[in-house]
């Protein structure tokens, strides 16, 4: 065990530099960090309960697509009982306008990034 | 009384087909339903009425066609409405429908003596929408598939991973590939239609995007000769069951059992 | 048993090295075909498989081949095939994971790939074609593993290991029919869609692999301590013979139906494999090369005296080789799609990133060769003869 030492300095190096974001932004003053959504003006409700929207929208976006491109549906119902299209660039983007102040500063801040977008046309980019 | 039974028969699937027709109405046709939907869309009509057929079909009249000088509306309006990239070179090229010379697109009925206009000039071709689809056998992830009820063969693009196996299947070369990203090929993108990935196929859907909002195929409306009809073939009293029973017509490569429900009157 | 490879001469090392160089050139071309797309290759909308494909199905032949040693020696008692039995399952295991790397890249959308597993579509065959090749992997993997493991404590293998490797008989044959049936069952390419091509990959496979197998068995004798012995070569030489015979017969029955019943569709494949249509005659002197190279290695072959003989042994393995490579990883898969089902000839030849991605690919084949057999000798010289 004569290395014990040089392993303990070791690991404290590890871990210091495993742990860099977090001081990095703390340095900074962004350790509480979160960003700012721009929401929706006029409409209040999504179609979804807001918390299931938070944590589920990807898996109702797989469940809408299947739905509409192997089953050929096109209408859902939302949380109020009316029917809503079930399409991203119409029903999700007539509300949130503005993609980059939404889904993209969320999807950047978690380090993911989906490719809706690549096939998927923003009306707003086309003029 | 056999042919009693029989229209009786016929009286009730339209009637079946008729009910069938109207229930998707009724599930979401209410008028501020429609209105929150038109609302929120950019330049895509209301949606209307689906059309529904059990067994979609098309019949293309060759001699209305040919009649129109080098007309492309067709293959026009399915490419603006479908953003299909435009390449420079034939290598890359994508297009679901295009046109050929009748030597091409009936290899096996042509002889050197046809009809002038049949020699020299083009007609459309496009996926067959085969009762009997080899490209769906070979699909090993089921991206493509015949749709039962109206006979459609789909293609879902997020689930295709690209191995060409349908390309190889097809004997009508209706598939095409996505070798490069399309998006800055495109010329005018439609914001109602998504463009696709690099490295899926994709080809003619039937344009099930419209019939499900009401509208015809983009090819079929843009015809300006009328020289293409659409129609649900299980439906005796349908435009393309008359003209079925009318005219002579062929269809691509039948021997091979594949069962195109693209008719060509000749 | 992995330390075995890591000990070596200096020609080892500089062989490994040239190894990584070229599986690094074809890394880097395969990064810039997966960001940019396939179109960075030769192949078009007419011409959709091309070179990857082809050398999967000449690979996949190479793999099956395995079977020709693997048979005499556990189902017939061949005492002789001993020493190399090792060495063609070691090649099997090299080609299948080749086989593997050719079809992912060869897919648009590589990452997707575990769809196939996630929709399992029956009706495909390219779903069985999955199955039968990750299963031949594992199968050699376990066999030769086993086998190694007991022959390295000087014990005989455990029992269960024998119906293992009865499996892993039909099992190679598989791999090989269902990868022809890939083709022969598609109604759209009259050129693939004949009864015989399982029995034709067959026949090549069964003379390029034990050919294969042959020259490397020389090249150990050269630069290590193994020899082979001359019994095994010999058998294997006959091997060889008698598949490259039946394979020349059966393409001549392919040619003969083709030509003789004068359909059209049938005629045109061959019309553009040997004289080009309308000029265009890319495949044209590599298959008279082929069609050369056959006769020539059968003439060595079946005259007993250079069967026998080293020099002309070499010679004749090494033209069956390149002559069913340049068959199966050339003509084959490209004149499927030439002309096209309307008639039209697009001509296609692989482009230079294609090329360099598949020299890499061998490159990986290569390696895990070398590696193999360094660990099969290794433990082969700890034994007491």
């Amino acid at each position: 065990m004569r290395d014990k030492g040089r392993i303990i300095i070791g690991l404290v190096i590890f871990l210091i530099l495993i742990t860099f974001p977090v001081w990095y932004n703390v340095a900074r003053g962004k350790a509480g960090y979160v960003p700012q959504l721009e929401k929706p003006a006029t409409v209040k409700q999504c179609v979804r309960d807001t918390s299931f929207m938070k944590a589920h929208h990807m898996d109702l976006l797989d469940e809408w697509r299947d739905r509409v491109v192997r089953k050929g549906e096109v209408m859902d119902i939302d949380m109020a009982g009316k029917p809503v299209e079930m399409s991203l660039t119409r029903t999700c983007l007539g509300c949130h306008h503005n993609r980059e102040a939404f889904c993209n500063r969320c999807h950047s801040y978690m380090d993911v990034s989906p490719y809706c977008w690549d096939c998927h046309v923003d009306p707003k980019e086309t003029k | 009384m056999g042919i009693d039974r029989r229209k009786f028969i016929k009286a009730s699937g339209l009637a079946a087909l008729g009910l069938a027709g109207l229930a998707p109405v009724k599930l979401f046709g209410t008028e501020d339903s429609t209105q929150a939907v038109s609302d929120s869309v950019s330049s895509r009509k209301e949606i209307g009425k689906p059309l529904e057929g059990k067994r979609w079909a098309m019949v293309i009249d060759i001699n209305k066609c040919l009649r129109e000088e080098n007309c492309t509306a067709c293959v026009t309006a399915c490419h603006t409405a479908h953003n299909i990239p435009h390449f420079d070179n034939s290598k890359d090229e994508i297009k679901w429908i295009w046109k050929e010379t009748f030597h091409n697109a009936f290899p096996e009925q042509e002889h050197e003596h046809l009809k002038d206009h049949l020699l020299e000039k083009q007609l459309p071709l496009l996926c067959n929408h085969c009762d009997n689809p080899p490209c769906v056998k070979v699909c090993p992830t089921e991206a493509t598939w015949k749709r039962e009820r109206d006979g459609i063969v789909m293609m879902d693009w997020h689930r295709c991973i690209g191995c060409r196996y349908c390309m190889a299947a097809c004997p009508y070369g209706s598939r095409s590939f996505n070798w490069r990203d399309p998006r800055p090929f495109i010329d005018r993108i439609n914001p109602d239609f998504p463009t696709r990935t690099r490295g899926v196929v994709e080809k003619c859907t039937l344009c099930e995007e419209r019939l499900r909002i009401g509208q015809l195929p983009a090819c079929v409306e843009a015809c300006k000769a009328h020289a293409m009809v659409f129609g649900d073939l299980e439906d005796p009293d349908s435009e393309v069951r008359a003209l079925l029973r009318e005219n002579f017509t062929i269809r691509r490569k039948p021997s091979l059992g594949t069962h195109p429900e693209i008719y060509y009157i000749v | 048993m992995l330390e075995k490879a890591l000990q070596g001469s200096k020609q080892y090392w500089g062989w490994i090295a040239f190894l990584f160089v070229i599986i690094l050139i074809g890394t880097y071309n395969y990064v810039r075909q997966f960001q940019e797309g396939l179109y960075i290759t030769g192949m078009s909308r007419d011409v959709t498989w091309g070179f990857y494909i082809a050398q999967f199905t000449f690979l996949v032949g190479v793999a099956a081949s395995a079977v020709m040693v693997v048979l005499p020696y556990y189902l017939h008692n061949y005492k002789a095939f001993a020493k190399i039995t090792i060495l063609g399952e070691f090649l099997a295991i090299a080609s299948v994971t080749m086989c593997m790397l050719f079809i992912f890249v060869d897919m648009g959308q590589p990452f997707r790939i575990l769809n196939v597993f996630l929709y399992p579509s029956p009706h495909s065959l390219m779903f069985w074609d999955t199955i039968v090749l990750s299963g031949y992997l594992l199968l050699n993997v376990v066999i030769s593993h086993v086998t190694l493991s007991a022959e390295r404590k000087s014990i005989p293998p455990p029992k269960w290991i024998r119906p293992v490797i009865i499996i892993s008989i039909p099992w190679a044959i598989s791999i090989h029919t269902v990868t022809a049936f890939l083709y022969s069952g598609l109604a759209a390419r009259p050129f693939w869609m004949t009864a015989i091509l399982a029995p034709r990959f067959l026949a090549s496979a069964f003379a390029a692999g034990p050919a294969l197998l042959i020259i490397l068995c020389l090249i150990l004798k050269r630069i290590s301590k193994f020899d082979a012995g001359d019994e095994p070569i010999e058998k294997l030489a006959t091997i060889v013979t008698y598949a490259m015979a039946i394979n020349v017969f059966f393409v001549l029955m392919e040619v003969f139906t083709a030509l003789y019943s004068n359909i059209p569709e049938h005629v045109m494949h061959f019309e553009y494999l040997f004289f080009g249509i309308n000029g265009k005659d890319f495949l044209v002197p590599w298959m008279w090369t082929s069609e050369f190279l056959a006769v020539v290695s059968l003439i060595l072959l079946i005259v007993p005296s250079t069967r026998r003989k080293k020099r002309t042994l070499v010679i004749a393995c090494i033209t069956v080789f390149l002559s069913l490579w340049i068959d199966k990883g050339l003509g084959m898969v490209i004149t499927g799609f030439v002309p096209n089902p309307l008639g039209t000839v697009t001509e296609y030849s692989p482009t230079l990133p294609e090329v360099l991605i598949s020299i890499g690919i061998y490159g990986v084949g290569a390696l895990l060769v070398t590696v193999l057999y360094k660990i099969a000798l290794s433990v082969r010289k700890q034994l007491p003869v």
